[in-house]
């Protein structure tokens, strides 16, 4: 057999002398085995699996939207329009319920550019989409900031030089990355106010070293995973519109 | 290997002591072979990965997994299949049907015990439960208490089997949940010392159960530099396990790692990656008729 590694231990067990039989360990062998092509498939297993994995095809090809542009994460400065694509939906589709539970609306959404898993081609989007560029299964939570954490979090944004999508948010930095202007609906970031922030599990817990979201004034989960939120989206959209735009720009 | 070599290379072995006086007793020698398979975190992966996988392009599947099963089986029926945990979650197959098809696979190919890990409750406690009567085979675990959970009594703190009249014992650990998984998931399921735990299962299966072999489903993790507890820790803080095949940190051994537990006999730690894309192996052979009272592990790599 193929990549096969074998060790050979040679044990000797103690054993108790009240036993009647005694039952001497004398060789342990231990190897791994690689699961390959040169295995054929169970046809029992195969046929079971079937009938399975011709619905879930069908389910996750159905065309939930269409795409008219090639989206990648790779185009943009400090935006890009897969990014706003997510963090405009996050916003869109959680900001009602968020201010239907508790009568606060969300401020703000930030995402992080590493979790954006894969670009939308031009075509069909459906549920598979939705897998792709978000395969893990993590949920929008809603953390309140003070104003000094939201400073900290510009201060995060201008030395990640990185487009981390945002949503409701506008920021002006210059050429070298420093944030020069940041409001939200139209309001400079106020050290007195606090800013309920849309953003996934992963990050609240300290993903992506974003600090500035520990110990939140307050911490709401969603039940609303974030490719649910994008399988919602696109249900209701019929042709994807997100372009790059001016949200988060060096001038 | 053959056994012509293995008794040349265990008569190198400076730590074997002699076996002198074993002469006098006349049981027919007689050899046994038990063979365990095991997989951890197979997270769903039903179908075998596609070509552009990267390094696990072409590997795993349960079909072909099956096959490996059946064959291995059919060269030696004394074989016991075990998983340890993590069994959902990782391919739209548990988000479309809960785990129902993981469960029922694992049936099909007659899986002798599994344990759980903290995603087997991704679907809330409630979600594992509504999965179990899709499971052919117990669940093992130890150290976390359903008492008022509705999986109260749904599973098993150690299971024995009895292969060509050895007595393999086989009992689980799970992971602390906290922090890891959300309570509302978990609900008031009670994490229990999983040192403590152990150390109560492996002297009931060796002393009470009288096993020849006890084995520890392990779904903590195979080894942390912070404080937590994981499989190398939990095989040199206890004294009557003989392997622990572990999961959790996703950790591809190509080989058991040999530990030494809190008696200075050895415990054998496996973990095979992820995803089904190998299968463990770990082969005892046992000689009747003989007692011994040295321990001595040869490694001949």
């Amino acid at each position: 057999m193929k990549n096969l590694t074998t060790i050979i231990c040679a044990s000797v067990l103690l054993l108790s002398s009240c036993k009647t039989e005694f039952k001497h360990l004398e060789q342990v062998d231990g190897k791994r085995i690689s699961v390959d092509s040169s295995i054929e498939e169970d046809s029992e297993i195969t046929e079971f699996i079937a009938p399975y994995k011709q619905h879930l095809n069908e389910t996750l090809d159905s065309p939930l939207s269409y795409n008219p542009s090639f989206l990648s994460k790779r185009d943009g400065d400090l935006n890009t329009a897969i990014g706003n694509l997510m963090a405009d939906a996050l916003m869109e589709q959680v900001n009602p319920i968020f201010r239907k539970n508790t009568g606060n609306s969300i401020d703000m959404v930030l995402l992080n550019h590493g979790g954006i898993r894969a670009e939308i081609p031009v075509g069909n989007v459906s549920t598979r989409t939705a897998y792709q560029i978000m395969p893990f299964e993590n949920e929008v939570v809603i953390a309140e900031l003070k104003g000094e954490k939201m400073l900290e979090m510009l201060d995060y944004l201008s030395k990640a030089k990185t487009a981390h999508p945002v949503s409701g948010i506008k920021i002006i930095a210059d050429g070298s990355y420093m944030i020069k202007n940041a409001t939200i609906k139209q309001q400079q970031i106020s050290r007195d106010s606090t800013y309920f922030v849309a953003t996934s599990d992963y990050l609240v817990g300290g993903g992506d070293n974003m600090k500035f979201f520990a110990d939140p004034v307050s911490i709401h989960s969603s039940d609303y995973k974030i490719r649910n939120v994008m399988i919602d989206y696109f249900r209701k959209t019929d042709t994807i519109r997100s372009v790059i735009d001016d949200r988060y720009i060096r001038q | 290997m053959k056994r012509r070599d293995f008794i040349q290379n265990t008569a190198a072995a400076t730590a074997l002591v002699s076996l002198g006086g074993l002469s006098a007793l006349s049981f027919k020698p007689e050899r046994q072979q038990i063979t365990i398979l095991h997989t951890n975190d197979v997270h769903s992966h039903i179908e075998a990965f596609g070509a552009d996988a990267g390094r696990n392009a072409n590997l795993g599947g349960v079909a072909r997994r099956a096959t490996l099963v059946e064959k291995i089986r059919r060269e030696n029926p004394n074989t016991l299949l075990l998983d340890a945990g993590d069994i959902f979650q990782g391919t739209p197959y548990f988000n479309f049907y809960g785990g129902e098809l993981e469960f029922k696979l694992m049936s099909m190919l007659k899986y002798d015990a599994a344990t759980l890990g903290n995603h087997d409750f991704d679907n809330g406690i409630d979600g594992l439960y509504a999965q179990l009567p899709h499971a052919e085979f117990p669940f093992v675990i130890s150290n976390y208490d359903f008492s008022n959970t509705i999986m109260d009594g749904k599973t098993d703190k150690f299971r024995t089997f009895t292969k060509d009249g050895i007595k393999i014992g086989v009992f689980g650990v799970g992971i602390e949940l906290q922090g890891l998984v959300s309570n509302k998931l978990y609900k008031e399921t009670e994490y229990l010392d999983p040192i403590e735990i152990a150390t109560d299962m492996s002297r009931i299966l060796k002393e009470e159960e009288n096993c020849d072999l006890v084995i520890c489903l392990s779904h903590l993790g195979y080894k942390y530099s912070s404080q937590k507890i994981g499989d190398i820790k939990l095989a040199r803080a206890t004294e009557n396990i003989d392997l622990i095949i572990g999961g959790h940190t996703h950790t591809f051994l190509d080989k058991p790692t040999v530990e030494t537990n809190k008696v200075g006999n050895h415990v054998l730690v496996n973990q095979v990656g992820c995803y089904g894309v190998y299968l463990g192996r770990v082969d005892f052979f046992f000689q009747n008729g003989k007692k011994s009272s040295a321990d001595g592990v040869k490694l001949a790599v």
